[in-house]
Parts: structure tokens; C-alpha cells; sequence
């Protein structure tokens, strides 16, 4: 890219380069060589997928939530009552995920977007808190405390059924994430991507350039919410039920946590910060099981204090080092 | 001579501060037009009134014919209103070909599309680029905001607002803070501003103000004192008394 003008490095920054299949092609090889492993695999691959909706608002767009398991568990139980009560084709049961958590991002988002801040923040809470609670309290159709019970999904295209050992869902679970990265990746790369980022950067700015702020942010936080669904609604079809841990604040501040291990705002940070947190969460619960989380609470310290922009934004910062260097 | 922004009995005030009162402002087509005042005087309120920024109390603001009083900010910059500020706002972790492009984009209806890849459409970013080389900055194009010094985000300021196409262009202190080495260039790219832009120019700096406009209104106290040519005001005892700290003797 040497030598090439102004004008054509910008062009060429957005397009796709090699190193970004580098991920996919790891995701195709674990599929062979740690067979063992592949439930595992596809509980990473559902949070990678959350976490890249968490990063359309929080890195790139800037808002900031701790309340994106209201998503992925609206997702997920849309999914789950679509098969008990409609029909196990996993396809629609997503879409169906999809939408119901993209309602619920347009109509909260379209009442809590009008804040920032620390009001915001409470807000994206208390949304998840209520719906929590509604899921709790409507025990008839969610299962309650219980869970959701008699979840079946049927043969993916009516062709692959799911086997014990989790072959055709790590695949499903790879292929749908493969297609929202492929449409994540083209959005954050967008015009309306970067005007995102505009927003991020300088509200200010952005309203006087004549940007339409707020009917942006509500768009990226419906878009957002529909992908946090399809990860709801892909661990209720892999797991084959649905509880309310889904909803819990927990599962908003782990998401939160990944996405800062692995780098915010990057879109390759959520591959790297939610299959690390996955794998330490494994292996430090089977080597520590009850202080597994004072580590990961460790490793988040560190970050936060040495690699401020998470692991991808170290190695950023080491490259640079090295091409200084040369 | 057309007049494209007028401003109507605009009054603001928060609770029992009047910051704001009862201005009737006219600005033309093409006009080369400065607003000048103490600190205080309400000269940046006025701007964000106009702009949308803040919403009058009382009054009427015209663009081009048009009542804009009501508009939200974006759809009174899509009816040619463009601004800079007195503190830079910018994006600074973008580079300044991308500060540029976001503007070019958003004015060409082009900040909404999701599916196209930013860059498919060269004319954006050739249009932003030639836009730095007229203001003298291409070679910073590529570099972030934040690594330029204070003067030539100034500049980066003035090249936004211009990629908005603005029929008028308010310019809020555009040599506040530069160093006075540096202010040159910004005069230079000011005074070659296209003459098919009506510019207001909000500026404490008097002999910008005396080499650039054509004629002066002196805001106090949120109210206009008096509107001449630069003749009249340099002439003007009021003026003196209250905006240059002189006493006034009759």
C-alpha cells in the first residue's frame, strides 16, 4: 500500500483482506482436531456472536449497556416457545429469535436512547430486570424458574439432525455466525458504519454535519438486539432449553467482559476476547471450581491496566513497536 | 441583495437570564458579515440558535426564504446551513479525509446506506481530498485528527462546514487559540471562502474582523447595539465604550 495516494489508501482500508478468513479457518480446523471439545466449540461460537452485537453498540456506536441479555434472552425464548408451541424447523425458530428481540430493542431503545451516560446505563439494566422478571412471573409459557421444557428442534434443512456429540450443531452454530459476520463486517464498513463511529467520536459534530443521531442509534441497537436473538435463540436450539440465567445480569457482564479482553469497537475483539473467556472459563472451573472467577477477574485487571484497547489492541501496539523498530 | 438568513424578535433566556433579546438580524447572499461583542455578549448562544442547538424562547429564524424555527439540526444543515465551533469539534480518532468524507457523505444523502462499503463511491473521497488541497492541508489527509496541532484542526473545522455546501457558513472564532504564526493561513483560507456563501463570522480578533467583513453587527448583552459598515462602527462612541473598554464623552 506503499506509495499509494491518500485517496486510494482510504479506499483500500475497507475492503477485505486475507488475514480476516484467518478466524474461519481455525473454526473449520478445531472442528477436526478437538472433536472432543465441540459443545464447548459451539457455546464459543454463540457468545462470538453475541459479543459482535455488543460490539455494533457499545464499540462502535458508543452506547453503553450492561443490559444486552434482555436481547439474547428475548432471542432465546422466542426461540424456545416457536418449537414447543409452532414448529422445531431451526431456520424460522431463529428468525423468529431475530425478531422478537429486535422488537424489544426498537421499542426500549426508542424510549432509553434519548439519555447517556450513567441514566442510560440504569436504564439498559432495569430493561433486562424487567423482562427477567416478566419471564419469571409468566411461568405458563416460559417455564419460570423451572426453564423451558420439551424444546426439539428438527433436522436443520430437514437434512442434518443434531447427534449427541454436538457435530452438526458446532456446524450450524459456524454457519450462521459465518453470515453475521459477513453482514456485520459489511455494515461497521459502510457509510452508516462509520457515521457510527462519527457518533461515537462527536455527537456534537455529528448533529451539525447533519446526521440523523438518534434515528442512527436506534437502528444499530435494533440491528444489534436481532443479532444478540439469533445467539439467544442458537444456545436454546443447541441446548434444547431455555432458563432464566439467559436474562440474568451476569450473562450482561460477562458479555461486556469478553468484548473488553478481546478489544472493543474492532469486530475481530469478540472472536478473540469471548473464545479466550470461554476456554479460561473451562479450565480454570475444572482446576479451581469455586475461585475460577477471581481469575478471570485477574486477566480483566491486567487488560484493563496494561492493554487498554484488550488483546487485539496489545498486539496492535507490539506491531507497531516492531515496524518502529525495522 | 437577497437576504438568506434573517432572524426575527429571537429571544432565549434560561429562568430570569436573558442571553438572548428580542434580535432581528438579516444576513445576505454572498455578504461578508461579522458579529462582534464583549465576552458574554451572547454571541455563540445566537449561533446555537440559529443552528438548532438550543431552541428559542421567542421568534422566528428564515433560511433562505424558509422558517427553520421549528427544524431539527440536521434538516436545517441539509437547507445549506453549516457551521464551525469555537472549540474544535471534531472526530479526532478518525483521519482528516475521513472528518471530511463523513460530511460530504451525510450532505449527499449517503450516511444511511449499510450495504455499500465506504469508498465505493471515489467522488466522496476525491471531493474531500481536493477540499484539504484547497485549504492546504493534503498532506495531512491521512493522519489522525489528534495528532495535527491546534491550527491546522482549525482548518480540518473550516473543511467540514465546507463540505456541507453551505449557502450560509457560520463561523464560530475560526482563529481562537492558533498561534499567531499560524493565524495567516487561516485568514487566507477565510478570505478565499467561494463568494456564493453568505459567512457570518464570530471573532474577537479585530483586525480579521476589519480585513474580512463587510459589515459589522455588535451584539450586548444578548441584544444587538448597532449594525454598520466597519467604517461606522471603528467610528461609533457606543461601540468603543462598550466592546474596546474606551469611556464615552460627549
Amino acid at each position: 500500500m506503499a506509495g499509494a495516494s491518500p485517496v486510494e489508501q482510504f479506499i483500500r482500508a475497507h475492503r477485505l483482506r486475507l488475514i480476516e478468513l484467518l478466524p474461519w479457518i481455525v473454526a473449520v480446523l478445531d472442528y477436526f482436531a478437538f472433536g472432543d471439545y465441540l459443545p464447548l466449540g459451539s457455546q464459543i461460537l454463540i457468545m462470538i456472536l453475541f459479543a459482535l452485537s455488543l460490539d455494533l453498540v457499545l464499540g462502535y456506536a458508543g452506547i453503553v449497556t450492561l443490559g444486552h441479555a434482555a436481547f439474547f434472552g428475548a432471542g432465546a425464548y422466542a426461540a424456545g416457545i416457536y418449537s414447543v408451541h409452532v414448529s422445531g424447523e431451526p431456520l424460522s425458530g431463529l428468525l423468529v429469535g431475530a425478531l422478537a428481540a429486535a422488537v424489544v430493542g426498537l421499542v426500549s431503545g426508542a424510549v432509553i436512547l434519548r439519555t447517556t451516560g450513567l441514566t442510560l446505563l440504569m436504564l439498559t439494566l432495569a430493561i433486562t430486570s424487567l423482562l427477567s422478571a416478566a419471564a419469571n412471573d409468566a411461568g405458563f409459557i416460559t417455564g419460570g424458574n423451572d426453564g423451558l421444557q420439551g424444546v426439539a428442534i428438527s433436522p436443520i434443512l430437514g437434512m442434518f439432525d443434531f447427534d449427541m456429540f454436538g457435530r452438526t450443531a458446532y456446524l450450524y452454530c459456524l454457519a450462521v455466525l459465518f453470515v453475521a459476520w459477513l453482514f456485520v463486517r459489511r455494515l461497521v464498513h459502510s457509510p452508516f458504519g462509520r457515521s457510527l463511529v462519527g457518533i461515537r467520536e462527536n455527537v456534537v459534530r455529528m448533529n451539525a454535519i447533519g446526521a440523523p443521531v438518534r434515528r442512527r442509534l436506534l437502528t444499530v441497537y435494533t440491528i444489534s438486539a436481532a443479532l444478540a436473538g439469533v445467539a439467544g435463540g442458537l444456545l436454546t436450539q443447541t441446548t434444547q432449553f431455555v432458563g432464566l440465567t439467559v436474562l440474568s445480569f451476569e450473562r450482561s457482564g460477562a458479555i461486556v467482559i469478553m468484548l473488553v479482553l478481546g478489544g472493543v469497537g474492532r469486530l475481530y475483539g469478540a472472536f478473540v476476547g469471548a473464545t479466550l473467556y470461554m476456554i479460561a472459563q473451562d479450565q480454570l472451573a475444572e482446576m479451581d471450581p469455586i475461585f475460577w472467577d477471581f481469575w478471570i477477574g485477574l486477566l480483566l485487571v491486567l487488560i484493563v491496566l496494561f492493554a487498554r484497547g484488550g488483546i487485539l489492541g496489545l498486539a496492535d501496539q507490539v506491531l507497531l513497536l516492531i515496524r518502529r523498530r525495522r | 441583495m437577497t437576504t438568506v438568513l434573517e432572524t426575527v424578535g429571537l429571544a432565549k433566556q434560561f429562568g430570569g437570564l436573558v442571553v438572548a433579546n428580542n434580535i432581528d438580524f438579516r444576513l445576505d447572499a454572498g455578504a461578508r458579515h461579522a458579529l462582534i461583542g464583549p465576552n458574554g455578549a451572547g454571541k455563540t448562544t445566537f449561533v446555537n440558535l440559529i443552528t438548532g442547538r438550543l431552541s428559542p424562547s421567542a421568534g422566528r429564524i428564515l433560511l433562505n426564504g424558509g422558517d427553520i424555527t421549528a427544524l431539527r439540526q440536521e434538516e436545517r444543515v441539509r437547507r445549506g446551513l453549516g457551521r464551525t465551533f469555537q472549540i474544535n469539534t471534531l472526530f479526532k480518532g478518525l483521519s482528516v479525509l475521513e472528518n471530511v468524507c463523513l460530511a460530504i457523505g451525510e450532505h449527499a444523502g449517503l450516511g444511511g446506506q449499510m450495504f455499500r462499503l465506504v469508498g465505493t463511491r471515489r467522488s466522496v473521497v476525491a471531493q474531500a481530498f481536493a477540499l484539504l488541497e484547497r485549504l492546504g492541508i493534503p498532506d495531512d489527509a491521512g493522519r489522525l485528527v489528534k495528532e495535527l496541532p491546534y491550527g491546522k484542526q482549525r482548518l480540518v473545522e473550516i473543511a467540514i462546514a465546507l463540505g456541507l455546501d453551505p449557502s450560509v457558513l457560520l463561523l464560530d472564532e475560526p482563529a481562537a487559540g492558533v498561534p499567531s504564526a499560524e493565524n495567516r493561513v487561516i485568514l487566507d483560507v477565510i478570505a478565499q471562502l467561494p463568494a456564493s456563501v453568505a459567512v457570518l463570522i464570530i471573532e474577537h480578533d479585530m483586525e480579521l474582523v476589519f480585513r474580512f467583513a463587510q459589515r459589522i453587527t455588535v451584539l450586548v448583552q444578548g441584544a444587538i447595539l448597532m449594525e454598520g459598515t466597519p467604517a461606522e462602527i471603528a467610528a461609533d462612541a457606543r461601540v468603543r465604550e462598550v466592546y474596546l473598554g474606551e469611556r464615552h464623552h460627549d
